[in-house]
């Protein structure tokens, strides 16, 4: 799950790290609430699950009511590399010194937490320089690690304290909250020597929702994104107007480069997942049939576990309900895939031997 | 390190054929993981026991016995070899319990296993000198030999190319694609879809590389994390010089999300497919644009 900066600031709140005063909002009444129980000056920053909102103008300043009533529902929609504002976070603003940079992090491949520090923040982490990097396997920080760092990135006596409190709390949040990314950035020195958490973000991993109840309510899902995972499948929501349907991740990843390499536009990632049974094909096509948006519908399928006659079932029950009337362009292999054809050979799923083939007619049938 | 190879195959019997390795399958009574015993069985993947805890003295199939703990099956069976189906959130108890009672091989079928089960098994396996396949991978196949796993049996045939994959469906589709153009299998294995995989690309590449009987490989990568940089890495620094091909999927994926897979995600440059291609690139792997391309490429490295 991808914490807002908000949601990671309460969870840095509940483990000891110091944040600017601020206040979340969804809407301009709570907002105005917010705004004088703040006080003016402070910014209005979007939250977005993104990065690069500071370009995008998503982060302003505000120094009276009038402007305040401006920029409010500006901020509040707009849209950030495809992304709707979730929520609005009023902060006070801060009279930063110089700002670091820190985040705990899973390093995939070695296979253990990693701290990154670097005494020059408040950059993307790609530009970040003068990195100081160390593992530390589980995520468990160290006072004396925690010194190595601090001292590594130029901190010294009351800052080089404040320092080590801070990330050794950031790691007691990872492994708490099993985050697989937890950055502070920037960290900001205050003129008076306070450190402090400008912006975080914080990632958990999706894998120990069972055990966070705690983390639910961070949950930002669009509707049909919940749908889908209720009903088993996992779905990724895009503008364009042609649903791609496949099984297993990499097989549709596969199909949706291939669209669009060939000028076409997903509306969906949808995997229907290696226990697909005819309801839950049922139940992504119900979904698609919900988007007004899409034009046509590619089905890609390596039946193997999962029977291509599951599938062509589905199929069959949504032409019989007038669930749907889109055309489909489907290309079926592996197991029952000639019963599957034969099934649907008198509908409106035109069937086609290469993968290429179909997504030739769907980008035709899409761009019309 | 420990051999998958002798795990898998055993040593050639005196007329030069590898022998079935004794396997167990842990939560064979349950809904998916007897449907998968019953395929392997079908494929011929010597099953010897079962695990479900509380279900001990029942016989699975009327023939196969299923015991209380891994510790039971492993002292009536001695079987090294053990593949996993209980739902993720049971799955480290289960994997300790193979681990603690002396399997080698453990293969982890379970998709949404938290992270932090996956890494401390990952320990327990160090410490046993074990080597754990997945979680959330389809497994592993010697074609013609053993299936532990729930790959499709058709698209594999015997041969001389391995497969690494972390894509399920992919590995099918491009081992299927492998073996209509005469490129059988001598293994593939199923890296998993997860960030953390208890056996990484470039661990499933020196357990296989040095195989007399193997000539070529193919790499079916996906977005996130850096395991095909590190391979390609890894294939430069020590100058391996038999033919490797490769595939990438997400290249048109948005960044910052999640496609299907728990690992597949990019942030920032970090896992993007561009990343990988120019690695790969580096280490002289042509990368297919389609899975259809895979088998065409292989052919031109292995002819040039």
């Amino acid at each position: 799950m991808r914490l807002l900066e908000y949601q990671a600031k309460e969870l840095f709140k509940e483990f000891g790290i110091k944040t600017p005063p601020s206040v979340s909002s969804k809407d301009i009444e709570k907002g105005r609430k917010d705004a004088k129980e703040l006080g003016y000056p402070f910014v209005i920053k979007v939250q977005v699950p993104v990065g690069g909102r500071g370009k995008a103008g998503g982060i302003q300043k505000c120094s009276s009511d009038d402007e305040f009533e401006l920029k409010y529902p500006q901020l509040l929609n707009m849209s950030i590399k495809g992304e709707k504002t979730r929520a609005i976070l009023l902060e006070k603003m801060a009279d930063i010194e110089k700002e670091l940079y820190l985040s705990l992090f899973l390093n995939r491949s070695k296979r253990c937490y990693t701290i990154i520090a670097s005494s020059e923040g408040g950059v993307e982490i790609e530009s970040v320089k003068n990195q100081t990097i160390r593992e530390v396997g589980l995520g468990d920080v160290d006072s004396q690690i925690a010194k190595e760092v601090a001292n590594e990135i130029g901190l010294k006596d009351s800052q080089e304290e404040q320092f080590v409190e801070m990330l050794q709390k950031l790691s007691k949040l990872t492994i708490e909250k099993e985050a697989e990314l937890a950055e502070i950035n920037p960290l900001a020195i205050l003129k008076d020597g306070t450190l402090i958490a400008l912006d975080g973000k914080v990632m958990t991993d999706d894998n120990s929702n069972f055990r966070h109840d705690e983390l639910q309510k961070y949950q930002e899902k669009s509707d049909l994104e919940e749908q889908a995972e209720k009903s088993g499948f996992s779905l990724v929501e895009l503008d364009g107007n042609i649903a791609v349907i496949g099984n297993g991740a990499g097989l549709v990843m596969s199909t949706f480069d291939l669209v669009t390499d060939n000028g076409g536009k997903p509306a969906t990632f949808l995997d229907v997942g290696g226990g697909a049974t005819t309801e839950s094909v049922y139940e992504a096509l119900t979904l698609i049939s919900k988007m007004s948006r899409v034009k046509g519908i590619l089905v890609n399928l390596y039946g193997g576990i999962v029977k291509t006659t599951t599938v062509a079932e589905a199929f069959i029950q949504a032409y019989n309900n007038n669930l749907i009337d889109l055309p489909v362009f489907a290309r079926l292999m592996g197991t029952e895939s000639d019963k599957a054809k034969e099934m649907l050979k008198d509908t409106k799923t035109k069937m086609f031997d290469s993968i290429e083939e179909a997504i030739n007619g769907v980008v035709m049938e899409a761009n019309k | 390190m420990t051999d998958i190879y002798e795990l898998l195959r055993g040593a050639k019997d005196a007329d030069g054929n590898y022998q079935k390795q004794p396997v167990i399958v842990q939560g064979i009574t349950g809904k998916y993981g007897s449907a998968h015993a019953k395929l392997m069985l079908e494929y011929g993947t010597n099953i010897v026991a079962g695990v479900t805890p509380g279900k001990a003295g029942q016989k699975f199939e009327d023939k196969i016995p299923v015991y209380d703990s891994v510790k039971d099956a492993v002292d009536a069976t001695g079987a090294k070899i053990s593949i996993v189906f209980v739902p993720a959130k049971f799955f480290l108890d289960a994997a300790k319990d193979a681990l603690n009672s002396g399997i080698k091989l453990l293969v982890a079928i379970p998709e949404h296993v938290p992270i932090r089960d996956t890494m401390e098994v990952i320990e327990l396996a160090k410490q046993k000198d074990a080597i754990m396949i997945g979680p959330n991978t389809p497994g592993v196949i010697v074609p013609g030999l053993i299936k532990v796993g729930i790959m499709p049996a058709s698209p594999f045939s015997s041969g001389r190319v391995a497969v690494l994959s972390k894509s399920g469906t992919l590995l099918y589709e491009i081992s299927n694609n492998l073996t209509s153009a005469g490129f059988g299998q001598n293994i593939t294995i199923g890296i998993g879809g997860d960030p953390v995989n208890g056996t990484r690309m470039i661990d499933a590449f020196d357990m296989i590389k040095d195989d007399p009987e193997l000539d070529g490989m193919v790499v079916v990568g996906e977005i996130g994390g850096e395991a095909e940089e590190v391979l390609a890495q890894h294939i430069i620094d020590i100058g391996f010089k038999k033919p490797v091909v490769g595939y990438i999927a997400g290249r048109q994926a948005p960044k910052e999300k999640r496609m299907g897979h728990a690992g597949a995600i990019v942030m920032g440059t970090y896992g993007s497919a561009e990343s990988k291609i120019s690695m790969f690139a580096k280490a002289n792997i042509p990368v297919a644009k389609r899975p259809g391309e895979v088998a065409v490429l292989l052919a031109g490295k292995m002819n040039s």
